[in-house]
């Protein structure tokens, strides 16, 4: 008994110093081209750096399996890639570790943490790491002369054809009041009016009978190259994407895009925490970000990487600055997604949604 | 008299009685050991997270747990009359706890399904309830003008019953209101029922059109000789054995605008180039993929009842002046009736059970009552809505299988 308890010890201590030595953490994100920029500019240079492994996974967004692995006692995510009305629900939920910041490093030019990064993109439970888009793209190989603004997305008379939109009032109801006349600026107030909803809707009517809902990232894309749609909403990246890595004839219109973040969070009782935070504090500096960013156009959330943001990894030519959702000339009408309107009257938008999606 | 009639005993001088009971309990022990691993797993692995998770549909303590001062004083109050101050200094006390416990996000969830707009309102108070002082509903309300809004109140009111009709009432369409009657749900907010409607219908046709192709072909492979029927058997297996995930994708590649189908309608002249057929990602998408995927729920016990179907019996029939007809719809298909009864159940109740078939062709008005579970589910996080519409659908299935057993009768059922 007394030799059998002493194996288990050593055993036990074995693994441990193994576990310290090379430790392994579960990153969560969203699959396809972006995933593949992350294991590209964090995970491989930290894989590298520490001796530690990654495990990478794929799902597609939504707080659902952190809430259910929270609730079971049986966390097997250390890091999960979030939008940011998820990242304030499951940090008020309580779902979420407190990340605190000051682990992350300062810039590349010294300025400290806080101030290098933008306004708002580090919370108390979560740290961005980059600025993405929902725009519409086309594929002007069909269409010559293609649409220019959002007005021509909801203009079934100018373009016929089915529109691909994400299965989700998020970012729609925005572009219809947009495609309705409503100033970027407003956006937000009016659809917090009940007849502003009623007129949201009311415009998504006019495409209702044409459109092809999609819910994974990596869809609209497909669903352009198949032909089964004129034009679809979509993340900038994956647009993007396919036409610098797969050379397909799109092009995106900037007019009235969404844009929000991406964050990292670390669902509470992540067992393996502390890797984690340095996973965090790594990957979200100044370097990385502008390393992500020469593969997938999506902009870096730090102002100390703008600078380092270079051309397409295997294209030097393809400068990536006028990708990016931020750039000034795709900037003007862009909308920022109101984070506290959506974790706000995201129940009750998600019901009508439905109810009018499944009439 | 009491010697005779005596009860009876064994040799050794117990009574009979005792003794068998003992042999009996000695039997009934070992069976019940020999079936106790699986009892044990089918309670442990299936009726417990069954039971639990429907338990949610009407039992949510949440906000009773989480605000338990608030709670006391709401169920005193009548929901017509204003708030009270008592009401307000124990939202306030409650406040305070919660945010220091960092609850206050899982209250201000709560409630915000009941009233839009109460999750900012509730974080935001959260932070300066610390600070306020007596009278405390001015103080709420000079903090945030929506304190005023009785309806916010309301919303608590119903968040604060522990045993919740709530979300069973919205399964079925209806809201319950702060005074406990229950009302219909706003008709732009209207959608289970008309899901429900939907999936029964999708089921039914699906169950209908396996039937009519399926039995065919189980009749042509019951009547085949054994080596070609057994290479035909296997057309029928292989799909059965293939992912349901590849075939219903490969149903998208066959079936899309730009797809096999509507390449050969346009090579044909059925359809133009510029005006292709919608055969995916609606109602046709879905009823199609289903009727495909479940075709061998079907055909299997047909088969097999069909294959112990004698052939004599059809030609004595014939021999005694029966036509074709009369023979097949007299003679033959009366005896194949536990077939079709078997594979038509098998087939609808797992259609009205489908999820990911829908979720990929169906569209929008390809849907049925199982997608919207899993929006509540993985999206938005309202398990106690998707626990009431699972129950509902559960009863509902349990109502038909009843209504089955009464009108065709359980036992009339041979799966081979």
């Amino acid at each position: 008994m007394i030799l059998k308890t002493l194996l288990t010890g050593v055993a036990a201590a074995a693994l441990l110093a193994g576990a310290a030595s090379a430790g392994s953490i579960t990153v969560v994100s969203w699959g396809g081209a972006y995933t593949k920029s992350q294991v590209e500019a964090y995970h491989k240079p930290w894989i590298a750096k520490t001796g530690n492994q990654v495990v990478s996974e794929d799902y597609n967004g939504g707080m659902a399996e952190v809430k259910s692995q929270v609730e079971a006692g049986n966390v097997t995510w250390d890091l999960v890639d979030v939008e940011m009305a998820d990242a304030v629900r499951g940090c008020d939920e309580g779902l979420l570790e407190e990340i605190d910041s000051s682990i992350l490093p300062a810039g590349a030019d010294g300025t400290p943490a806080m101030q290098d990064f933008i306004d708002g993109t580090v919370t108390d439970c979560a740290v961005a790491t980059i600025v993405w888009s929902t725009i519409f793209a086309y594929d002007n190989s069909v269409l010559a002369n293609g649409p220019t603004t959002i007005g021509d997305f909801f203009d079934l008379a100018k373009f016929p054809g089915k529109r691909g939109m994400r299965k989700n009032p998020k970012a729609n109801l925005e572009m219809a009041l947009a495609a309705d006349g409503v100033a970027a600026a407003d956006i937000y107030t009016v659809l917090g009016t009940p007849e502003g909803v009623d007129r949201a809707f009311a415009k998504l009517d006019t495409l209702k009978g044409s459109v092809v809902w999609w819910e994974a990232g990596a869809q609209p894309p497909q669903l352009l190259a198949d032909g089964e749609v004129v034009m679809t909403t979509a993340y900038n990246g994956r647009i993007f994407n396919a036409v610098a890595a797969e050379d397909k004839p799109f092009t995106i219109v900037w007019d009235a895009q969404n844009f929000d973040l991406d964050l990292w969070v670390i669902p509470k009782g992540a067992p393996n925490k502390d890797l984690a935070l340095d996973f965090v504090a790594f990957s979200t500096a100044t370097e990385q970000l502008a390393a992500q960013a020469s593969y997938i156009s999506y902009g870096p959330v730090r102002k100390s990487s703008a600078p380092l943001v270079g051309s397409f990894h295997n294209k030097p030519d393809l400068e990536m600055g006028p990708q990016m959702p931020t750039a000034p000339e795709n900037f003007a009408t862009a909308i920022q997604s109101d984070f506290v309107f959506w974790a706000d009257n995201q129940d009750e938008l998600n019901e009508r949604f439905n109810a009018w999606l499944a009439k | 008299m009491t010697d005779t009639t005596g009860p009876l005993v064994a040799a050794d001088g117990t009574p009979l009685k005792r003794k068998l009971a003992q042999a009996m309990f000695r039997s009934r022990a070992r069976a019940f050991g020999l079936v106790f691993p699986l009892v044990a797993f089918v309670i442990a692995a299936f009726i417990i997270p069954i039971v639990a998770l429907l338990w949610q549909s009407v039992h949510d303590p949440r906000f009773a747990n989480l605000m338990p001062l608030t709670t006391i004083e709401l169920a005193k109050w009548d929901a017509v009359s204003p708030p009270t101050e008592a009401m307000a200094a124990a939202v306030v006390a409650d406040m305070i706890v919660a945010k220091k416990n960092k609850t206050i996000g899982r209250v201000a969830t709560r409630v915000n399904r009941e009233v839009s707009g109460a999750r900012s309102l509730f974080t935001k108070s959260g932070r300066s309830a610390a600070t306020l002082e007596a009278p405390f509903m001015e103080a709420l309300i000079a903090k945030d003008k929506k304190w005023e809004n009785i309806k916010i109140w309301e919303g608590m009111k119903i968040a604060s019953k522990v045993y919740n009709p709530g979300y069973l009432a919205s399964a079925l369409d209806m809201r319950y209101t702060a005074d406990g009657s229950i009302v219909r749900q706003e008709e732009d907010r209207r959608i289970h029922i008309m899901l429900f409607a939907r999936t029964m219908e999708i089921s039914l046709i699906v169950t209908i059109a396996c039937f009519v192709l399926g039995y065919p072909i189980a009749y042509l492979l019951s009547t085949l000789t054994t080596r070609t029927s057994n290479l035909l058997l296997i057309l029928v297996l292989l799909p059965f054995w293939t992912s349901l995930l590849v075939r219903t994708t490969a149903w998208i590649a066959m079936l899309q605008a730009q797809g096999v189908m509507n390449d050969l309608f346009v090579v044909f002249g059925i359809a133009t180039d510029t005006d292709r057929f919608s055969l995916i990602y609606n109602k046709t998408g879905t009823l199609i993929a289903m009727t495909h995927i479940l075709l061998p729920f079907m055909i299997l016990p047909l088969y097999s009842v069909m294959k112990t179907i004698p052939v004599s019996y059809v030609r004595a029939a014939k021999s005694m002046g029966a036509t074709n007809w009369t023979a097949f719809w007299r003679v033959y298909f009366p005896q194949s009736v536990p077939g079709i009864g078997a594979g038509a159940l098998l087939v609808f109740i797992l259609a009205i059970g489908y999820y990911i078939t829908p979720a990929l062709v169906g569209g929008q008005d390809g849907q049925m009552i199982s997608n919207i579970i899993d929006f509540h589910m993985r999206k938005s996080l309202n398990w106690n809505l998707a626990a009431a519409l699972g129950l509902v659908l559960l009863v509902f299935v349990m109502f038909l299988f009843w209504l089955y057993d009464r009108l065709v009768g359980i036992d009339n059922m041979k799966l081979g």
